[in-house]
């Protein structure tokens, strides 16, 4: 595939590898934070870590929007879903995740709820259309990249006057994230967690542009560098951190010039902030209430909101008591290091959502790192 | 006078089921004309077969797929190769089928007619009689409009031992074709994924190509087909059975550009796709070669490729070696892999 | 997160649409979130959306940049 393949040359890949080696300084530790699902997934599944040298290390942060979403939120949408007036439209990611009484939304759907995956949110529309006499709520979740698709979707709703289409609102924000993560007491005060750099997700910048990261990188003075999809894209960014932390810089850097700009994606945000507002707190699984770091709809579109509509009420589930889901998505932990990790929680029969969403740290290692059982991996 | 069965407009009743009158008319103006042979045309309660020489293989498969028609195929066709192929991978030559039918009352004759023609004429196509056959209805809304059973007979030559324990360190791994085909045909019919292509399901009957490999290497050690779970799945069922690791190299395997486009578009891994026309074939080193171009002659194989082998393990992995240079571990799935948008 | 990955417009359609085409597997998406697209132009897709166009100078660049990073003539 074009502008895909390319991205994925192995000799190239060694060549990468061979200059950052040679431009890590042996003295110290490289530890960088990879943000985005994505990212994880291209670390573990092209082996990354077995190319730079050991003083690289990588930590894997909570980019993974299904990992983050709270028990409470996915409780909320079984109930949703488990209405005989309803059909739940959600994206793939979401069906295996276990929520409370080990229910889920595939469980849930083997038992008679109405659940149908989609690939985009212009198919949970058709199904209003379609359905006219059902009620057709859309599971929204995602980080910046898919909130616009969401914003387009309820105007094309409203513009039709589609009554009985509404959105189960659970968009989140990369910013507040990263905020969350560097303002966590072990790194800040304590100084337990090393955290270098940060390599920024590749389509949420695509949306948001390079400049909301700027911020940080001046606050915390952590080098930022926005990275594309593919391996070679984040080998170039890992060498690009490693020349910045050497030379003592702490700038955004981009990386993945041929998708994101500093402005970013101008329309598709001016569409986003048409159509939602930010919630003054919101849970995230693992990190506990994240202020405005997450999203629900304009007034003005509030009868296409599921919550109002259904009565939602949200009730806070705290995380199976040995899960290390939380220390994990703030990269105070490996996967290894989690008790359950490849015992009690696998694919099969997953405890936390690290585990079941593909883009979650547990995941990528258990199903393409596990044959590295000599050394902690990167 | 009797009226014959209406397969334009017509629909299963549950006397189609009973036994009666109603059952031997859907059999006789259904199913025998896409099927004929002496032995169904006998019409008794089951069919005679000669005894052959060698050992006797059985093996049974049921049918649930939806959506029941795609590109490539249907439920008949696909309920005829597959057990066809079972009986194949244990290296028997198939000599009988049986087929049964569970139908929900309601389903349109139309699509059953289809069916019954396809499976009539992929067990043609094969030279494999369907010999007995059942048929029962049930209620609407009981029944998922067909489910098929197909049971498969054959016969295994002297000296032919298939099995996935048979697998040891330094044998080699070949793989008959393309990766994928037949999960993302279907996958692409489905309501919320459409893509258009040229992609259509590899079903296929196998057992042609395997005689033809059974002859180039005596010494095959072990046929197994990829369907549900894919390439993954197959691979660690062998290594897990024969206490053995494998290394396969990703460079190394056929797959359709199409085919590839998609699993980038909804995130899917390839390995983990059904196939139901392709087979992996484990033999001893020095007969590969022989056997690759043996596989490779033959219509169906003729993308084959040597696509690893098997090492010394003790954690029974299957890895890969990426075409980024990088080594995997490739793990079969929990459940169906789904469309992802992370 | 965001699955995402360049493929090409052959066709420009009504309604902010457009089809696709990867490889031979073709999909209509949306344009909805972005301007000034033409036949054979790339862009990123994301769940049936195009979310930014791929500037194609730029990925020669990039593409440039590996080969002397790593050292290749």
């Amino acid at each position: 595939m074009k502008f895909v393949d390319e991205f994925r040359d192995g000799e190239l890949a060694r060549g990468l590898a061979a200059t950052i080696a040679a431009e890590a300084d042996p003295a110290r530790d490289y530890t960088l934070m990879e943000f985005c699902g994505g990212h994880t997934h291209a670390i573990t599944r092209y082996g990354l870590g077995d190319l730079l040298p050991r003083n690289i290390r990588f930590i894997h942060g909570p980019g993974c929007p299904v990992c983050v979403l709270p028990v409470g939120r996915i409780d909320n949408a079984i109930e949703l879903a488990r209405r005989p007036d309803v059909i739940l439209c959600s994206y793939g990611d979401v069906l295996r995740v276990p929520a409370s009484n080990r229910a889920s939304l595939q469980r849930a759907r083997a038992e008679g709820a109405d659940v149908r995956i989609i690939w985009s949110s212009l198919d949970a529309l058709r199904i209003a259309r379609e359905n006219p006499d059902r009620e057709v709520v859309f599971l929204a979740i995602g980080f910046e990249t898919t909130t616009p698709p969401t914003a387009v979707a309820l105007q094309q709703a409203r513009t039709e006057g589609l009554d009985n289409f509404t959105v189960f609102c659970n968009h989140v924000l990369t910013p507040a994230a990263i905020q969350n993560i560097l303002e966590s007491p072990q790194l800040r005060e304590l100084g337990s967690v090393p955290l270098d750099g940060f390599i920024g997700p590749s389509h949420v910048s695509a949306i948001i542009g390079s400049r909301p990261y700027e911020y940080f990188a001046e606050e915390y003075q952590k080098p930022v560098v926005i990275a594309g999809f593919e391996p070679l894209d984040v080998l170039q960014a890992v060498l690009m951190l490693v020349r910045q932390m050497n030379t003592g810089r702490f700038e955004v850097e981009n990386q993945y010039t041929r998708a994101v700009t500093r402005e970013g994606n101008l329309k598709a945000q001016r569409l986003v902030a048409e159509v939602f507002e930010l919630r003054e707190s919101f849970e995230w699984r693992g990190l506990g209430e994240v202020p405005y770091s997450a999203l629900r709809l304009r007034p003005d579109y509030e009868r296409f909101d599921a919550e109002r509509r259904f009565g939602i009420e949200y009730h806070a589930v705290p995380d199976a008591r040995s899960c290390d889901c939380g220390a994990i998505l703030r990269g105070l932990k490996h996967p290894v290091e989690c008790k359950l990790f490849a015992t009690a929680c696998t694919p099969e029969s997953p405890i936390g959502s690290c585990m079941v969403s593909s883009e979650g740290a547990c995941s990528a290692y258990y199903s393409y790192g596990r044959h590295r059982t000599s050394e902690r991996p990167a | 006078m009797s009226h014959r069965l209406d397969l334009k407009q017509g629909r299963v009743e549950m006397a189609h089921g009973g036994g009666g009158r109603a059952m031997a008319q859907l059999i006789r103006e259904l199913f025998l004309p896409f099927m004929e042979n002496p032995a169904l045309r006998a019409g008794n309660d089951g069919a005679l077969l000669a005894r052959p020489e060698g050992r006797l293989v059985v093996s049974t498969d049921c049918h649930v797929i939806t959506p029941l028609f795609f590109p490539g195929g249907d439920i008949g066709s696909l309920s005829v190769h597959g057990t066809l192929n079972d009986v194949a991978m244990m290296g028997g030559y198939p000599i009988a089928l049986t087929a049964g039918f569970v139908l929900e009352e309601g389903f349109p004759l139309a699509d059953l007619a289809r069916i019954a023609r396809s499976m009539g004429e992929a067990a043609c196509a094969a030279g494999v009689p369907i010999v007995t056959g059942d048929t029962k209805v049930v209620e609407r809304g009981k029944g998922d409009g067909i489910y098929i059973n197909t049971t498969g007979i054959g016969v295994v030559a002297e000296g032919v031992e298939l099995g996935g324990e048979r697998a040891r360190p330094g044998d080699h791994l070949l793989l008959s074709g393309t990766l994928g085909d037949h999960g993302i045909a279907i996958l692409a019919q489905r309501e919320n994924l459409t893509f258009a292509s040229d992609i259509r399901s590899d079903s296929a009957a196998l057992h042609g190509l395997v005689a033809t490999m059974l002859d180039a290497a005596p010494g095959l050690r072990c046929l197994r087909d990829p369907t549900r779970g894919g390439l993954a799945a197959t691979l660690n069922e062998i290594t897990a059975q024969a206490g053995v690791g494998v290394l396969i190299r990703e460079a190394a395997i056929p797959l359709r550009a199409p085919v590839k486009a998609v699993c980038e578009l909804l995130g899917l891994d390839p390995l983990n796709i059904a196939n139901e026309g392709k087979l992996l074939a484990v033999c001893p080193p020095g007969e590969s070669a022989r056997l690759l171009d043996a596989m490779c002659a033959h219509p169906l194989g003729r993308d084959a490729a040597l696509i690893g082998e098997f090492i010394a393990d003790e954690h029974h992995f299957v890895q890969m070696e990426t075409s980024f240079g990088s080594r995997r571990t490739v793990d079969w799935l929990a459940g169906e892999q789904l469309p992802r948008i992370c | 997160m965001c699955l995402a990955v360049p493929v090409r417009v052959v066709e420009l359609l009504d309604g902010d649409c457009a089809m696709i085409d990867a490889d031979g597997a073709r999909k209509e998406i949306s344009l909805a979130l972005v301007a000034d697209v033409a036949v054979g132009d790339y862009v990123i897709l994301h769940v049936g959306y195009a979310i930014q166009k791929l500037d194609e100078e730029e990925a020669a660049k990039t593409l440039a940049l590996f080969a002397k990073l790593a050292g290749m003539p």
